[in-house]
């Protein structure tokens, strides 16, 4: 038997394993039920194995897939920020653009409308050193630019040139210790003398101890030195302190507040008068009206106007701002009825009343512009939106607008003759009609508000 | 230790080497088999044809050159892809028993190392095992499956494709005498 068995032992093992495996089919056959010992058994050997796998493909994949996202998130990531970055980039270019389109708008209605021939310039470097107060303009001689022009923008006075080049200029500033300029008070008719203090403010010299000056009077130039013209704003007196002989003034230069960038070399100047009211910002462009707004009121129209008209006007709008104040209607009531109180007037020195319209409403350029256009439309730029009303001007700064927009002819005032060495210079160009605005030119608005107003081209730069 | 690569027959039994493997390997190996067949058609389903088990279990079937061992392996393995299977225990069991067996007889007789008997003895096992697992179920179980010959002569012949491959890699995990 043994011997069979070792004769026979692998089909016998064979047989016993087919054996036991058919009746382990059968048991499950006949029973209908599972074997379930041998499948847990399996089970639990696999199925770890298995969760480790799932666990590592899923890490695997998971980090694969991150892994991916990240890298294409910082690809997106970098393509953004540079897009970002360029698009604020443009974003300021197209800001710059747009303050010098409105700055060359600016000189360019200033330009023309000022009597003295003017050239626009850039500045375009600072001279060397660090508490440098000269500038180089792009303008030199070979554009008619020759040592001691004013430069001046429509803010005020900037300096004078002290040297003049082919292609460039250098021009002192204002606030130089070696500046000094003639100057006046706009009030009391004080006359200085400007010295730049190598500070942003420069002091007014000479003035005598009993002269009065508030802090808030302007100064402007007197044209006594032969480099400004009569007439140009300087700055706003912000000190006043009396010293041993003289009063120590100290003014703000207001040519200088807004930053320099585009200048006007006058090449001949003429003499301007002093005007009555401070120049506050000095308007030059005022957006036509929007199509939307809605019309003034009848007494924004009729008492604007009368504040900068004649002396007849001055009183009949003084009067309409105190019917109004009592909301008297002029012309509205009975025979008999109980009349305004004109013992409330205000006075005659063209200070408004309490109640009078908003100073915006009563500003100068309102004869010239609708009332309801001008202030609201750019009211940074509004021409007398922070100064009382007064007498008017010997010129209107601002050209009339019509309401659709465009410029009208200015009338020109008389004015007395000149003194100054470009005397007998023609003001022709003060005459000149602007052009309706053009579109900003991004390479140089200088030049092109020297083309509106006339000026020969200088050297190409 | 080398093997003839001219003849396919050997002409003894005592020409047939013996390959050996390391306890882990013979556990790894059909484990890993198993694993594959359960796992990864899950994500590449065309891979389901593989029937690596099987392979595993002819490969050590016939390396081995043991009946006994070879039977059991088939066993095991048949009964651990039964565990994960539906069928009954024992369908696979049985059939694996089988080529086990016979594959170990036939690797006593033949030059196993030789490529085209690994490829030829992989398509007939998987043949074999196919057509066995049929005719049991409809035997046994008295299911009627489909009689698929055409799809198991290419699938066959996949299996063989891969069995070689399989054989030539298992290969690197014999013990060297």
């Amino acid at each position: 038997m043994e011997g069979f068995l070792n004769r026979y032992r692998n089909i016998t093992v064979l047989l016993l394993v087919i054996f036991a495996q058919l009746l382990l089919l059968a048991v499950q056959v006949k029973n209908d039920q599972d074997v379930r010992m041998i499948r847990v058994w399996t089970v639990s050997a696999v199925t770890p194995v298995a969760r480790l796998l799932e666990g590592v493909r899923g890490g695997g994949v998971g980090f694969v897939r991150n892994y991916i996202t990240l890298h294409d998130t910082n690809a997106e990531n970098r393509r953004l920020q540079e897009e970002n970055g360029r698009l604020k980039l443009e974003n300021n270019f197209l800001k710059t653009e747009l303050g010098r389109a409105d700055r060359a708008k600016a000189l360019e209605m200033f330009q023309t409308h000022t009597p003295s021939k003017m050239l626009a310039a850039t500045i375009i470097a600072t001279g060397a050193g660090s508490n440098s107060k000269v500038v180089f303009v792009d303008r030199g001689s070979g554009s008619g630019v020759m040592r001691g022009m004013a430069v001046v923008t429509p803010d005020g006075i900037v300096g004078k040139v002290i040297s003049a080049y082919p292609t460039a200029s250098q021009v002192m500033l204002i606030t130089d210790a070696d500046f000094a300029a003639g100057v006046v008070s706009q009030k009391s008719q004080v006359r200085g003398t400007l010295k730049g203090d190598g500070t942003p403010l420069c002091k007014v010299d000479y003035i005598p101890l009993e002269e009065k000056l508030t802090p808030g009077e302007w100064f402007y130039t007197t044209g006594d030195d032969r480099v400004f013209p009569q007439g140009f704003p300087v700055g706003i007196v912000k000190a006043v302190r009396p010293a041993a002989q003289f009063q120590e003034v100290f003014v703000e230069p207001s040519g200088l507040q807004h930053g320099l960038e585009d200048v006007l070399i006058v090449l001949q100047g003429m003499h301007q008068e002093i005007p009555e009211t401070p120049p506050a910002n000095q308007p030059m462009y005022i957006a036509p009206a929007p199509p939307s707004a809605n019309p003034p009121a009848p007494s924004e129209q009729t008492a604007a106007p009368a504040l900068t008209g004649t002396e007849a006007d001055k009183l009949r709008a003084i009067y309409k701002s105190a019917g109004d104040a009592q909301n008297h209607t002029f012309g509205a009531g009975a025979p008999g009825s109980k009349p305004p109180d004109f013992t409330k007037l205000p006075s005659l020195s063209g200070t408004p009343p309490a109640t009078a319209p908003a100073p915006q409403r009563a500003a100068p350029p309102a004869a010239t512009v609708p009332s309801s256009a001008a202030p609201e439309s750019e009211p940074k730029r509004n021409p007398a939106a922070a100064q009382p009303a007064g007498p008017p001007p010997p010129r209107p700064l601002i050209a009339p607008i019509t309401p659709d927009g465009k410029l009208l002819p200015v009338p020109e005032p008389k004015r007395p003759p000149a003194a100054a060495p470009a005397s007998g210079a023609d003001p022709q160009p003060a005459k000149k009609q602007p052009a309706p605005a053009p579109p900003p030119d991004k390479s140089d608005a200088a030049r092109r508000a020297n083309q509106a107003a006339g000026v020969p081209k200088g050297p190409s730069h | 230790m080398s093997y003839s690569s001219g003849r396919i027959l050997l002409s003894s039994q005592r020409e047939g080497q013996v390959s050996r493997f390391r306890t882990w390997v013979l556990f790894a190996v059909p484990l890993a088999a198993i694993l594959f067949q359960v796992y990864v058609p899950l994500f590449f389903q065309f891979l389901g044809f593989v029937e690596l088990p099987l392979l595993v279990v002819v490969y050590f079937a016939l390396m081995r050159r043991s009946q006994v061992s070879g039977l059991l392996v088939g066993a095991i393995v048949g009964l651990a892809q039964d565990s994960l299977s539906k069928v009954p225990l024992g369908m696979y069991g049985i059939v694996k028993t089988l080529v086990g067996y016979f594959a170990a007889s036939v690797g006593m007789r033949l030059d196993v190392d030789h490529n085209f008997i690994r490829l030829l003895l992989s398509f007939l096992f998987f043949l074999f095992h196919q057509i066995f697992f049929w005719m049991m179920e409809r035997a046994l179980l008295s299911h009627q499956p489909a009689f698929e010959l055409q799809r198991w002569l290419v699938l066959g012949l996949l299996n063989a494709v891969v069995g070689a491959a399989l054989f030539h890699f298992l290969d690197k995990l014999r013990e060297t005498a």
